[in-house]
């Protein structure tokens, strides 16, 4: 019997009980949606939270000179002087996953504008350190390469600094004096407020890093060199990378212990992404049981079907239906119906996601390999539920079947 | 006159536990093409059992079937199954239509099973219809025809593959006397104008006296097979 007569038959037996069919489907139709809509929901989860840690700087990396100490890296200066500025420059043009990289020379001084004075964090940087900290400016603006090059004396601050020592006086192109250098004010810093220690990122005064180091400092070397890889997935590619090149610059043999250390926050990173990534996991583990369930439903209206059916079967045979063509009705019922309901699933599922995105405001991420695993997963449930019943149907022995009441 | 059906010591044993029942004790027929049979007997008489070795629906213990001269006893179920759709038409008491299926899809139901293509299956079926004098209610479904009608049907499903043999079992068993009457006359006209050889099972005798050969079972055995008089008589004038 040709393929499109079993599914006109079959078609045709489902439009014959469509309330019943429709039932039976709804359980694959809800197995379905909640698949879909249940992995949006993680997936979404998940994005969020990659970004919102990208944000906090997961894809950042910190380079410091100094021995390898077991156990972290003292903070501070560096005492030792092994990182120079062509090392950040080398690493932005010759790293595919670095992004930017920005020297990082840091004091605490006393700052002195007009009559006030105020004692805040001194950095020297690069104008890449913008971007590698998406550091908004408020007015006037940042540090950029002329400065650098001529080791300018211009500053950018912070809210905070700006509060104490104009207060709402309007700073851009005022003096500050640090050390008795006069610094003009180019810029002003857009405001980040605390760090999860309470540390307060707009206490800052951000001045070209060569003019730290010559006129402050009075070094060649940089303390740190401060990085952001292209991306979170890439930080750890980026610190195998960056180390290669920086042993390689440093000329350290193979053998000897590196002169430098690479700090990551990727760690934290990993954490909230297995985290999300069990609740996607076990999100769609509880909607897929709800799809086999489904399964286990057609099944039970497949079982009923067959005997109710049975002279169906019965006069089918007589009228010369082989055992394959009775399997492959019931079977192709089978189908159909889970094939049906998993389409309906995924309309239901992608609605509902999209309806979370779009009321709830909650951020939904449809993958289209999940759609089409759970509409595969579906049919594979029809044939699978459906298996037992079309077998049954096909054994029956046509004389008993035909003479059933 | 070629024969249709020769069955040779046809043995058929039901096992009911470790009791063994015999159903049909070694039944030797011969059918010629274009005869029209009665086959009676009283119930358990192995009459039915023998109808359904006859139909292909079941296997005799023992003994051999020979349906237009082939050996069908050895042939596998696929085959049981495509002669039961080609070369021969059953017909029920309870009529067994499709419910909810309208008179054409269930004379189109056999033509289903062998490959015809939509437009030939349905030509075909209207054909038949048409033939059984149901022209006009093809598109009716069981249970707004009348017991005649969907006898007539069941007929017009089994004749829709052009068979060699009708089966009937115990047709008019269900239709009250003028309507079965009505049916017999049916089966009269095809097997006289169409030559279509018809084996009926009745336990009534004014219906086997529409046949022209009346066989009498009794305990898995043929007790007596005679030509029927008045058939007889009236094809000698």
């Amino acid at each position: 019997m040709q393929w499109l007569m079993t599914f006109r038959i079959a078609l045709r037996a489902l439009a014959r009980n469509k309330l019943r069919a429709f039932l039976t489907m709804l359980g694959i139709i809800i197995g379905v949606g909640a698949v879909i809509a249940m992995v949006a929901i993680g997936e979404g989860a998940k994005s969020t939270i990659r970004s919102q840690i990208s944000a906090l700087g997961t894809n950042v990396l910190v380079v410091l000179p100094g021995s390898a100490v077991r156990g972290g890296v003292r903070a501070g200066s560096g005492d030792r002087t092994t990182l120079v500025d062509s090392d950040a420059s080398a690493m932005t043009r010759e790293l595919r996953s670095v992004l930017y990289a920005s020297p990082r020379m840091r004091r605490q001084e006393q700052v002195i504008a007009g009559n006030l004075n105020w004692g805040t964090l001194i950095e020297g940087i690069a104008p890449e350190f913008q971007q590698i900290r998406d550091w908004q400016i408020e007015a006037g603006r940042f540090i950029h390469e002329g400065d650098i090059s001529s080791a300018a004396k211009v500053a950018v601050i912070g809210q905070t600094v700006a509060q104490h020592l104009f207060g709402n006086d309007d700073p851009i192109d005022s003096v500050i004096r640090i050390r008795n250098i006069p610094f003009r004010v180019i810029g002003i810093l857009g405001g980040k407020g605390q760090t999860g220690q309470g540390q307060d990122q707009d206490d800052t005064v951000m001045i070209p890093y060569t003019t730290m180091q010559k006129r402050l400092l009075r070094v060649t070397h940089v303390q740190s060199i401060v990085v952001r890889a292209v991306g979170a997935e890439r930080v750890q590619e980026a610190q195998e990378q960056i180390t290669l090149l920086l042993r390689q610059r440093h000329r350290i043999g193979a053998g000897r212990e590196d002169d430098f250390t690479v700090r990551n926050l990727s760690d934290i990173a990993e954490a909230a992404q297995n985290t999300a990534q069990v609740m996607t996991i076990l999100l769609g583990s509880v909607a897929g049981i709800s799809l086999l369930v489904g399964g286990i439903g057609i099944m039970n209206i497949m079982l009923v079907s067959v005997t109710e059916r049975t002279r169906e079967i019965g006069i089918r045979m007589a009228v010369g239906a082989r055992s394959r063509d009775i399997m492959l009705q019931f079977l192709v019922e089978a189908v159909v119906m889970a094939a049906t309901g998993g389409l309906i699933g995924i309309f239901l599922g992608v609605g509902s996601s999209e309806l979370l995105k779009e009321w709830a405001q909650w951020p939904t991420l449809i993958d289209p390999a999940v759609v089409a695993v759970a509409f595969l997963f579906s049919g594979a449930v029809g044939v699978f539920f459906g298996f037992y019943p079309a077998k049954k149907a096909a054994s029956l022995d046509p004389i008993d079947a035909l003479r059933y009441e | 006159m070629s024969e249709v059906i020769r069955v040779h010591d046809l043995q058929k044993v039901y096992r009911m536990g470790d009791v063994e029942v015999p159903a049909l004790r070694g039944i030797n027929l011969t059918i010629a093409r274009g005869e029209f049979v009665a086959v009676m007997g009283a119930s358990g008489s192995g009459k039915s059992t023998f109808m359904n070795i006859l139909g292909c629906l079941d296997r005799p213990t023992s003994g051999k079937y020979f349906l237009e001269g082939e050996e069908v006893g050895a042939l596998s179920a696929d085959d049981w199954a495509r002669i039961r759709n080609k070369r021969i038409g059953f017909v029920f008491q309870g009529f067994n239509l499709l419910s909810r299926t309208t008179a054409l899809e269930n004379v189109e139901l056999p033509m289903m099973y062998n490959g015809y293509a939509g437009k030939e299956r349905h030509r075909r079926a209207v054909e038949v219809l048409n033939l059984v004098g149901l022209g006009p209610r093809l598109d009716h479904t069981p249970n707004r025809l009348s017991g005649g009608q969907q006898q007539r049907v069941a007929i017009a499903r089994a004749l829709v593959n052009q068979p060699s043999l009708i089966l009937a079992d115990e047709p008019t068993g269900n239709l009250d006397s003028a309507t079965s009457g009505e049916i017999m006359g049916f089966f009269q006209r095809l097997n006289s104008d169409q030559g279509i050889t018809i084996i009926l099972v009745t336990h009534e005798a004014d219906i086997a006296a529409h046949a022209n050969r009346q066989i009498m079972f009794r305990d898995g055995e043929v007790v007596s097979d005679h030509m029927n008089d008045r058939a007889a008589s009236h094809k000698e004038s």
